[in-house]
């Protein structure tokens, strides 16, 4: 589906199945990200598209195939896997910061637990991903004082603390008010710029033309195409990708 | 009335005694209570296994048997204490535990999951994710249930005295028998007496509740 080698890519799925039960809803996925790329899935709900992000860090184990990411495959539960997760960046539809820290110590904890850095050093480090993503000022407060945007903006600075590798998106704007999407969106384009690699799991279809790489789209655990953005939404070549698109169209 | 002010001294000792065993008691069952809760929630089946059994039979079975436990049976498999109170803060702790164990365990259940994702999606182990993110939540919402367990505690201590330990119900017991013609108010003594640990205790537990609610 891809043309790089595999040598290549920092993520990459091979062959991955994943049942809940009855349930098929991974399909013998093949994906492989590069460095540096912006991968955009996108989807019907219930096409496993949140299921594919986040089996990337093994929140979903899968029932066979193979995930690698900078070619060292997932490992199993234990301090291999934490040490894994550190160089996966997430970012979660509902937010989840950590509801009793406040904003600084939600960004500061993963360097300062995790990575060993000294309590000044991860608080400049914060300090700094803070006002890049705009909630600076809000560093004392509680999540629960912050509006969603914000508090999505410290889940991406949270994230980041952790100077990953690669970013996971899954749906970070489906929980937030119209008027806030853009102000977390802003923030994934100029990450984009930056040259981060991201996989997002979005239904923003103006983030996907705008700081897309690539566009994969999925219904019932299938890719079912993957394709550049210009590509997919002016030509798509499968009836459930015209389906989709019509009926996102039509509002 | 006079009965009361006559023995105050006896009240005292006793007073202090089951303020002992309630505190000792209480600061093992807490942190022991937490180690089961953890245990349960730990991804080690074994670990699963021993606290689910320990809780439920503890849980289930009455107080006066983990005293004889403690105070007959353990001196019988060579474990001696000099002291009945010994005897008496493990049976209490044993059992307090227990309770511990499930109001924290209900606690943790109450902390969204998506907490302890976050968490291990920043590449925390197993143990950051339960102490510095779950359980620093789960005990705030579980303070109310935790004061109630320990209110228990307190009440509890009471059968020590059967077991040869003079505490406040071990000292009333002899007040009553030496002053037969003031049982009642003997009795009403000691009452006021465990009153004033546990009032207290639902008060600490307003205020606290009120301090380290968390907003979500």
């Amino acid at each position: 589906m891809t043309t790089q080698v595999p040598g290549d890519a920092l993520v990459s799925l091979k062959a991955v199945n994943k049942h809940y039960g009855q349930l098929h809803v991974l399909k013998d996925i093949n994906l492989n990200v590069r460095k540096g790329e912006v991968v955009v899935v996108i989807g019907p709900s219930g096409s496993g598209k949140s299921t594919l992000c986040r089996a990337i860090n093994r929140l979903e184990t899968i029932d066979d195939g193979e995930i690698r990411i900078d070619g060292k495959e997932l490992p199993a539960e234990g301090k291999e896997l934490a040490k894994l997760r550190a160089d996966v960046g997430m970012v979660f539809q509902s937010f989840n910061l950590f509801a009793h820290k406040t904003i600084l110590e939600n960004v500061t904890l993963g360097p300062i637990k995790v990575k060993g850095v000294s309590k000044a050093e991860a608080d400049k480090d914060a300090m700094a991903l803070l006002e890049r993503v705009g909630v600076g000022h809000q560093a004392p407060k509680l999540p629960a004082q912050l509006s969603g945007g914000q508090q999505q903006r410290v889940a991406i600075a949270r994230a980041l603390a952790m100077k990953p590798k690669v970013m996971l998106f899954d749906e970070p704007t489906s929980a937030l008010d119209p008027e806030m999407i853009n102000e977390v969106l802003d923030v994934m384009v100029q990450l984009a710029k930056e040259g981060m690699t991201m996989i997002v799991v979005t239904h923003e279809m103006g983030f996907a033309r705008k700081a897309a790489d690539r566009v994969v789209f999925m219904a019932d655990g299938q890719i079912v195409e993957d394709a550049t953005p210009e590509e997919f939404f002016s030509n798509p070549k499968s009836s459930r990708a015209k389906d989709f698109l019509s009926k996102l169209l039509t509002h | 009335m006079d009965v009361i002010i006559e023995n105050l001294p006896q009240y005292w000792d006793g007073f202090l005694r089951t303020l002992f065993l309630s505190v000792v008691s209480g600061i093992i069952a807490l942190i022991f209570g937490t180690v089961l809760a953890a245990a349960r929630v730990s991804p080690i089946a074994a670990l699963r296994g021993f606290s689910m059994v320990y809780v439920e039979i503890v849980r289930n079975t009455p107080l006066t048997i983990a005293f004889f436990f403690a105070a007959v049976v353990l001196p019988r498999l060579g474990i001696t204490f000099q002291q009945f109170e010994v005897a008496a803060i493990i049976a209490l702790s044993a059992y307090t535990s227990a309770f511990i164990a499930e109001a924290v365990r209900s606690g943790v259940n109450s902390v969204p999951v998506g907490q302890a994702e976050a968490a291990r999606s920043i590449g925390m182990k197993f143990s950051q994710v339960l102490t510095l993110i779950i359980l620093p939540q789960a005990l705030r919402t579980v303070i109310p249930p935790l004061i109630n367990i320990l209110i228990a505690l307190v009440k509890n201590s009471s059968v020590a005295g059967a077991f040869y330990v003079l505490e406040l119900f071990g000292q009333g017991k002899q007040l009553a028998n030496a002053n037969g013609d003031a049982v009642v108010w003997v009795l009403v003594g000691v009452a006021f007496f465990y009153l004033l640990i546990t009032i207290p205790l639902g008060y600490l537990a307003n205020v606290v509740e009120r301090k380290v609610a968390i907003a979500r």
